[in-house]
């Protein structure tokens, strides 16, 4: 990379990150009790009165820390598939790692009756299962990005019918419960669901980035990748294991939302021109996107908030097909 | 005192195939080593283990004297470089990006670009003519210039020991003589020990100092070109009745496959027998 190329990457950084702040006061300022940005600053450094305290450490920054993470693992975990499968598709949602989430979510609902607690663990060790699953299908003895997308396609094809299947078979009230927590939302989200993802967050990053070069290069092919000295086996696993916990913890606080995984690293390597698998351009980019939609959610229809999934499902999906219809034109030519 | 890359006794195969046995070689130091066979011989599979690819079912691959497999993958790419034969150019990399990931071995996970790393890359893609296709996205350069950015990626390596997986392979006769005459030049002029699987023998007698011909998993012959490369010998390893003459141009042996049922007329009282329908 030349260093004009290696500051783009750090200014886009920069101004990502600057985005996602600027973009999570914004969401701390609105609702039924709206503040000024300056207010919301000053109460955010231990200010304000009590009553702008108690609204803003309790009630609304919970809520926006959980989107900042639950955004930036999303992404992350979205960037480490994009570049382990050499596959823009690869993503947690197409691969079957969401589908798998949910699965566990929904028997913590259906089949135990649990609360918040039991969906979030259901969740997260039904993606780790999940994801041991492909790993075992699609990857023993030597990955192939396409192998790896038809496996998890199929997956997720058998985890929707079963998904479908527990839905049918719970009362309306768990039904309902349900129905909205796969939908991904972001309602009265509290410090627990925060601490989750971004505790995942916090301890997974470090990992993740030192692996940055060593994914850029396995991206070569696994001989060239070896012959550069990078330990293809130990870094693939990794990886998969980090995007699977990211991903895992992701939805254990927020539920399945879908298409950030898929489309925030797409949009920051377009930000950034650069190669490889932009680890940090995407968590920035994804914690931006994820909050911005959450302020979306509650604003768009004034008295009457969308779950964050309705919006990332729409952007993300228009998204989708876009990307695959590009792609279809680059094919043809 | 032993050569620096050896293979001793090694097994070799993929899953349940089995392509050689009781393979062992020397890579002379300072050499420009070549390796020919027919089609699933196993050279390109014997290069893959000696460049620590490929894990050999039994055997050691040593490396200044010290098994391959038992030593650090970052520190076998200082010495040794790998141009593989499936390398994929990620979407819109250009050819200053991909030359740069050729110091990985020589980088820390979070280090940032040293000025030896600078030096690296400039001399990899001076040595390769590539300097100008520096801004350059790789997938739209031709084959052989693509071909010539792999090469200088591995040169970035800075290694002292070069394999090369079929470097000619796809290319027009011109771009092959191309490559083979950076890879003399590295001999020569740099000192490099170079190590590459080739497919054209007239090529291979040309540029090789050393010349292995390979059959079923089995090395036939090695030494001098003009060791190896005889009528009777090329007979036993490509099962082709041909003539070796000397090469007008150089001097080195030139092979020339006997004629066949259909081919176009040749010299009156060809002493071969045309083989029959």
């Amino acid at each position: 990379m030349t260093a004009r190329a290696r500051l783009r990457v750090v200014g886009v950084s920069a101004a990502l990150a600057v985005a996602a702040i600027v973009i999570a006061l914004v969401s701390i300022s609105g609702g039924d009790y709206p503040m000024s940005l300056p207010d919301v600053v000053r109460t955010l450094f231990g200010g304000g009165s009590p009553a702008d305290a108690f609204i803003v450490r309790e009630l609304r920054l919970p809520r926006v820390v959980t989107a900042l993470a639950v955004g930036g693992a999303l992404a992350l975990a979205g960037a480490l598939f994009q570049s382990l499968v050499r596959n823009p598709l690869g993503s947690p949602d197409v691969l079957g790692f969401t589908q798998g989430s949910a699965t566990g979510g929904l028997l913590a609902v259906v089949v135990l009756g649990g609360g918040s607690t039991a969906v979030a663990a259901g969740s997260v060790l039904s993606a780790i299962a999940t994801g041991a699953a492909i790993y075992l299908l699609a990857w023993r003895g030597g990955g192939h990005g396409h192998r790896l997308i038809l496996v998890g396609i199929g997956v997720a094809g058998i985890l929707t019918g079963v998904n479908s299947y527990l839905l049918t078979r719970a009362n309306i009230v768990d039904a309902a419960r349900a129905v909205l927590w796969l939908t991904g939302s972001l309602d009265g989200r509290g410090w627990g669901q925060a601490a989750v993802a971004g505790g995942a967050l916090v301890l997974l990053t470090p990992v993740v980035a030192v692996l940055g070069r060593a994914l850029a290069n396995l991206e070569l092919g696994d001989d060239p990748a070896r012959g550069l000295g990078v330990n293809v086996g130990a870094v693939r696993l990794t990886a998969l294991a980090c995007a699977v916990l990211l991903a895992a913890a992701a939805s254990a606080a927020a539920g399945p939302v879908l298409f950030v995984a898929l489309t925030a690293p797409q949009l920051a390597r377009r930000l950034t021109g650069a190669t490889g698998p932009n680890l940090l351009p995407s968590l920035l980019l994804g914690a931006a996107l994820l909050t911005g939609a959450d302020v979306l959610a509650q604003r768009l229809f004034p008295g009457h908030q969308l779950p964050v999934g309705v919006v990332t499902g729409l952007l993300g999906g228009g998204y989708l097909v876009l990307l695959l219809a590009r792609t279809a034109r680059r094919a043809r030519v | 005192m032993s050569d620096r890359l050896r293979g001793i006794d090694l097994t070799l195969g993929y899953d349940g195939r089995t392509v050689a046995e009781d393979l062992s070689i020397d890579i002379p130091d300072g050499s420009f080593t070549v390796i020919v066979g027919p089609n699933a011989c196993g050279k390109s599979t014997l290069l893959r283990s000696l460049a620590r690819v490929l894990k050999p079912k039994a055997g050691h691959v040593l490396l200044d004297g010290r098994d391959i497999a038992t030593r650090p993958a970052r520190e076998v790419a200082r010495t040794l470089g790998l141009l593989a034969q499936t390398a994929v150019a990620p979407d819109g990399i250009t050819v200053a990006d991909l030359v740069s990931r050729g110091r990985y071995p020589h980088r820390g996970p979070l280090s940032t670009w040293s000025d030896a790393d600078e030096r690296a890359v400039r001399w990899a893609m001076e040595a390769t003519a590539v300097t100008p296709l520096a801004g350059a996205f790789v997938d739209e350069l031709s084959g052989g210039q693509r071909q010539r950015v792999w090469i200088a990626m591995v040169l970035a390596q800075e290694t002292p020991l070069l394999l090369l997986d079929e470097p000619t392979t796809y290319l027009d006769i011109t771009h092959q003589l191309d490559i083979l005459e950076l890879c003399a030049r590295l001999h020569r002029e740099h000192g490099r020990t170079l190590v590459a699987v080739l497919h054209d023998l007239n090529l291979a007698a040309r540029y090789a100092t050393h010349l292995v011909a390979m059959r079923d998993g089995r090395i036939l012959a090695e030494g001098t070109p003009a060791e190896v490369v005889t009528e009777a010998m090329m007979e036993e390893v490509f099962a082709l009745p041909c003539r070796v003459i000397p090469d007008p141009e150089t001097g080195t042996a030139l092979v020339i496959p006997r004629r066949r049922l259909y081919s176009a007329a040749g010299v009156e009282g060809d002493e071969y027998p045309r083989t029959q329908p």
